[in-house]
């Protein structure tokens, strides 16, 4: 094949906190081939010309989540974006932005965890059920209203992307919001009421301008931007029947 | 060192070691958990499951027909109580998941749906999409949240096990972010790490799949059991490897080879039908799919391509609509990968490595021999799987045990005296000397991952689909090479702070430790059963000789020991294993016999 002769410079982002100042760039010649995704390009210069790159990853099917980076700038899963839509151009690889880089192309995500830990992702029952009851019942159109918001593996392209996360680190963001929308959403749940606190406090919804990138770049169009916005909503209601009723608006 | 003393430490944090962690937390809410794992619980590689997770729900299914289905499909070497067992649980354990909050695809009147799954004779596999093992996991690992005493121990790579008095007490693991050390003292631990698929060059697994926690018991003394049977799924992505689910059958999909014909009907699965029939042609085992694909490669009828020869899957006739609401990742994977749309084209595919059916040794209550250590999961061998696993028995698996092995391993740490934690911390040290000591040394030549491709490559021609002794001795002997080789290893990245070259090298002499068994349980294995299958005059099954689990005992510094344990046999005596209009006759006839 004649392709394997190509070759694809990439340039990347290193730093080594042991021994580096601050981060730099540099570039790599990679021989290119049509069906090569830019994680397999990483993969390349780790066995063949420097192993001591590093970068998450794992599955290879945009679904572990693990291999965000930025690539010329716009956050991405590396598995799914392949170096073909950038070549003969050289292509560059960066930490996702707005995160503490920890190594390379590693970045702190521990920041986020304890977002996704903060607004309980986990049923809190309606009723509760037991195992010997069999399951809760509940319709695809039931399903249907919070499925999108489930399907979020956590990449944090979206908090790369987000203008409002890069200025303010405590801002809840976009796919935890999405989670607790998630939740609150699904017909087994009974506590949208607890999880408007986080809503509408300080570092919840209205921190949103509503740019919409975040859902722009998710790779699993869970729409993250979408949960944001109702949840505004749902905190402007409740704020105002608070007025009304002691217990607030939602249900 | 940091020291950090648990009741259970759990070293794994997929769906076997989220639930196990669950479990111990809900027996005893005072009992402290570490969980521990390589990666964020999320990442682990339960989350690319895609098909579903087998429970009896439908009317006129009965456990007797899943117990039947899974021993026939393990060619008989299955542990039968076991697997009396672990179908009356099933259910269960899904619905279970059901409260947790999974989003299980569900009929028009809110049940949850059930599809069909090969060599399942009812529909029983529970479904989330096409997406089941992401929503299982991130469902475990969020439910996790809800108990303040599993503390985890995230990016922190188990590098060995800590023993005294003759039992386990702990782990020693490295905190990635740093290259430090920490010491988790426990009464009881649980291995949860996973497969080792990726010791072969062509598979679906993902990269965090190495097969640790087998390496890690076995040179502790426990066996690894029927290492030697390696499943090849069927359908997978050319060159990566990447998995279609076989739900794409369940829902009506067709093989085709170069001619267009279903080429199934040839080897003992047909009639070809314009629908699935279950336990026949498409639906049909694993290891008779993927082996019929070699035999079409033989006779020249499957398809050149990039990366070898190809077959077709063929989803056109199911339709955009349906495609998209049950099967909506493998539409994006195949448009995404390899620039086709599943409603207008076939997907070509070809078998790769998918699953081990073996692995650490334990009995059904997720013991192994060595006291206080425990597996779940696809690390373990309980006995469920047999010579050939059926898809989406191992995702139930993971519930079924993992709750058994949190349970009893609860147990365990409760009955024990805390543990001589001078005696563990001097161990611990050792151990931090020793794996320091890889990255410190200098002088060597080789690279680790000149080393992992040589492995992957002798895997795949030794130990494939079909197997014969002269290319089976022939990666016994590679692999003693490679593991001679590793001593001479060199690191070109000698830092703390996410040293990926590191830990890359320790896991690549896990990988070792884990084909060495497969390799010489397989050579020493001479009759085919399964997913292990001989051409070289041990083409036939031979329960005289080895209605046996192969045992592989850790020998320092040298080969494995191969030695041989009884199977269970309770209610089923083994049989002919056919399937299709073959299959529904022998299962007549064997019904006549009965009465």
């Amino acid at each position: 094949m004649s392709e394997s002769q190509k070759t694809i410079e990439i340039e990347v982002l290193r730093y080594n906190p042991e021994t580096d100042q601050a981060p730099h760039l540099q570039v790599f010649q990679v021989p290119f081939a049509d069906d090569m995704s830019v994680l397999q390009g990483a993969q390349y210069i780790k066995d063949h010309l420097d192993g001591s790159l590093s970068f998450r990853w794992s599955c290879r099917m945009a679904i572990c989540g693990s291999c965000g980076m930025m690539v010329n700038g716009e956050p991405h899963l590396s598995c799914q974006t392949f170096l073909r839509d950038y070549y003969p151009a050289r292509v560059r690889i960066e930490a996702l932005s707005h995160f503490p880089i920890e190594r390379d192309l590693v970045i702190n995500m521990e920041g986020f965890i304890d977002k996704l830990e903060s607004i309980q992702p986990y049923i809190i029952p309606k009723e509760k059920r037991s195992l010997a009851q069999g399951e809760y019942l509940q319709t695809p159109e039931q399903l249907n209203a919070y499925e999108q918001f489930s399907s979020c593996i956590n990449c944090m392209l979206c908090y790369a992307a987000c203008p409002q996360f890069g200025l303010n680190a405590d801002f809840v963001g976009p796919a935890a919001m999405a989670l607790l929308h998630r939740y609150n959403m699904d017909s087994r749940d009974g506590a949208a009421e607890e999880r408007m606190e986080l809503v509408a406090a300080e570092e919840g919804v209205f921190n949103c301008t509503a740019v919409g990138y975040c859902s722009e770049v998710c790779p699993k169009q869970v729409d993250p931007a979408n949960a944001v916005n109702i949840n505004k909503t749902n905190a402007a209601k409740d704020y105002f029947l608070r007025f009304l009723s002691p217990k607030g608006g939602s249900k | 060192m940091e020291v950090f003393k648990a009741d259970v430490a759990i070293v794994g944090g997929g769906g076997a070691g989220l639930r196990a962690a669950i479990a111990v937390a809900e027996s005893d809410p005072t009992l402290k958990i570490a969980l521990v794992s390589k990666v964020y619980p999320m990442r682990s590689h339960t989350v690319s499951a895609e098909g579903g997770s087998a429970g009896v729900k439908k009317e006129g299914d009965s456990l007797e027909y899943h117990f039947n289905d899974t021993v026939g499909g393990g060619d008989w070497l299955c542990e039968q109580d076991v697997v009396e067992f672990f179908v009356s649980k099933c259910a269960e354990e899904l619905t279970q998941l059901e409260h947790w909050g999974c989003p299980w695809s569900r009929t028009e009147d809110g049940h949850v749906n059930v599809r069909a799954f090969g060599g399942m004779k009812i529909e029983r596999t529970w479904f989330a999409a096409d997406k089941t093992g992401f929503h299982m996991l991130h469902t475990l690992f969020q439910t996790s949240i809800k108990y303040p005493s599993i503390k985890r121990f995230d990016e922190h790579f188990c590098v060995d096990l800590v023993k005294e008095d003759g039992r386990c007490q702990g782990v020693v693991a490295i905190e990635m972010a740093s290259g430090e050390f920490t010491l988790i003292e426990a009464g009881s631990v649980i291995i949860a790490t996973g497969g080792a698929g990726r010791v072969f060059r062509e598979n679906t697994n993902g990269g965090v799949v190495t097969g640790d926690g087998m390496a890690l018991a076995y040179r502790h003394g426990v066996p690894l059991r029927d290492m030697e049977f390696v499943q090849y799924h069927p359908t997978c992505m050319p060159g990566t490897g990447l998995l279609f689910t076989e739900a794409c059958r369940g829902e009506g999909g067709f093989l085709v080879n170069k001619d267009g014909y279903r080429y199934l009907q040839d080897y003992g699965l047909g009639p070809a039908e314009p629908t699935p029939r279950n336990k026949a042609m498409e639906l049909g085992p694993r290891d008779r799919l993927s082996q019929a694909f070699w035999h079409e490669q033989q006779k020249g009828r499957t398809i050149e391509g990039r990366y070898g020869p190809v077959v077709h899957l063929d989803l056109r006739h199911l339709g955009a609509t349906k495609l998209h609401e049950r099967l909506p990742q493998i539409c994006e994977l195949a448009e995404q990968f390899l620039g086709v749309d599943p409603a207008l084209a076939p997907i070509p595919i070809r078998p790769a490595v998918h699953y081990t059916m073996g692995g650490i040794m334990v009995n059904g209550l997720c013991a192994s021999p060595l006291p206080g250590l425990y597996a779940v999961g696809e690390c373990s061998s309980v006995g469920i799987h047999g010579a050939n696993r059926l898809g989406s028995n191992s995702l139930s698996e993971l519930l079924v045990f993992g709750k058994v092995a949190g349970v009893e391993a609860a147990g365990f740490a409760k009955s024990v005296a805390p543990g001589n934690s001078a005696s563990l911390l001097k161990q611990a040290k050792a151990v931090e000397q020793r794996v320091t000591g890889l990255k410190t040394k200098t002088g060597g030549t080789e690279k680790i991952s000149v080393l992992r491709k040589e492995m992957a490559q002798t895997m795949e021609d030794g130990c494939g689909i079909y197997r014969l002794a002269d290319t089976m001795q022939k990666t016994c002997n590679k692999l003693d090479e490679l593991k001679a080789r590793f001593k001479n290893v060199n690191l070109e990245d000698g830092s703390s702070v996410w040293n990926t070259d590191w830990l890359l090298a320790i896991e690549l002499e896990y990988q070792l430790d884990v084909a060495q068994t497969m390799a010489y349980s397989a050579l020493q294995r001479r009759e085919s059963r399964g997913a292990h299958q001989r051409l070289d005059g041990y083409e036939q099954r031979d329960d005289v000789n080895f209605l046996k689990h192969s045992e592989a005992n850790y020998v320092a510094d040298g080969a494995p020991r191969i030695s041989y344990g009884d199977v269970k046999i309770t209610k089923s005596q083994p049989g002919v294993r056919a399937y299709g209009a073959a299959g529904e006759k022998a299962e007549k006839e064997r019904k006549a016999s009965h009465v």
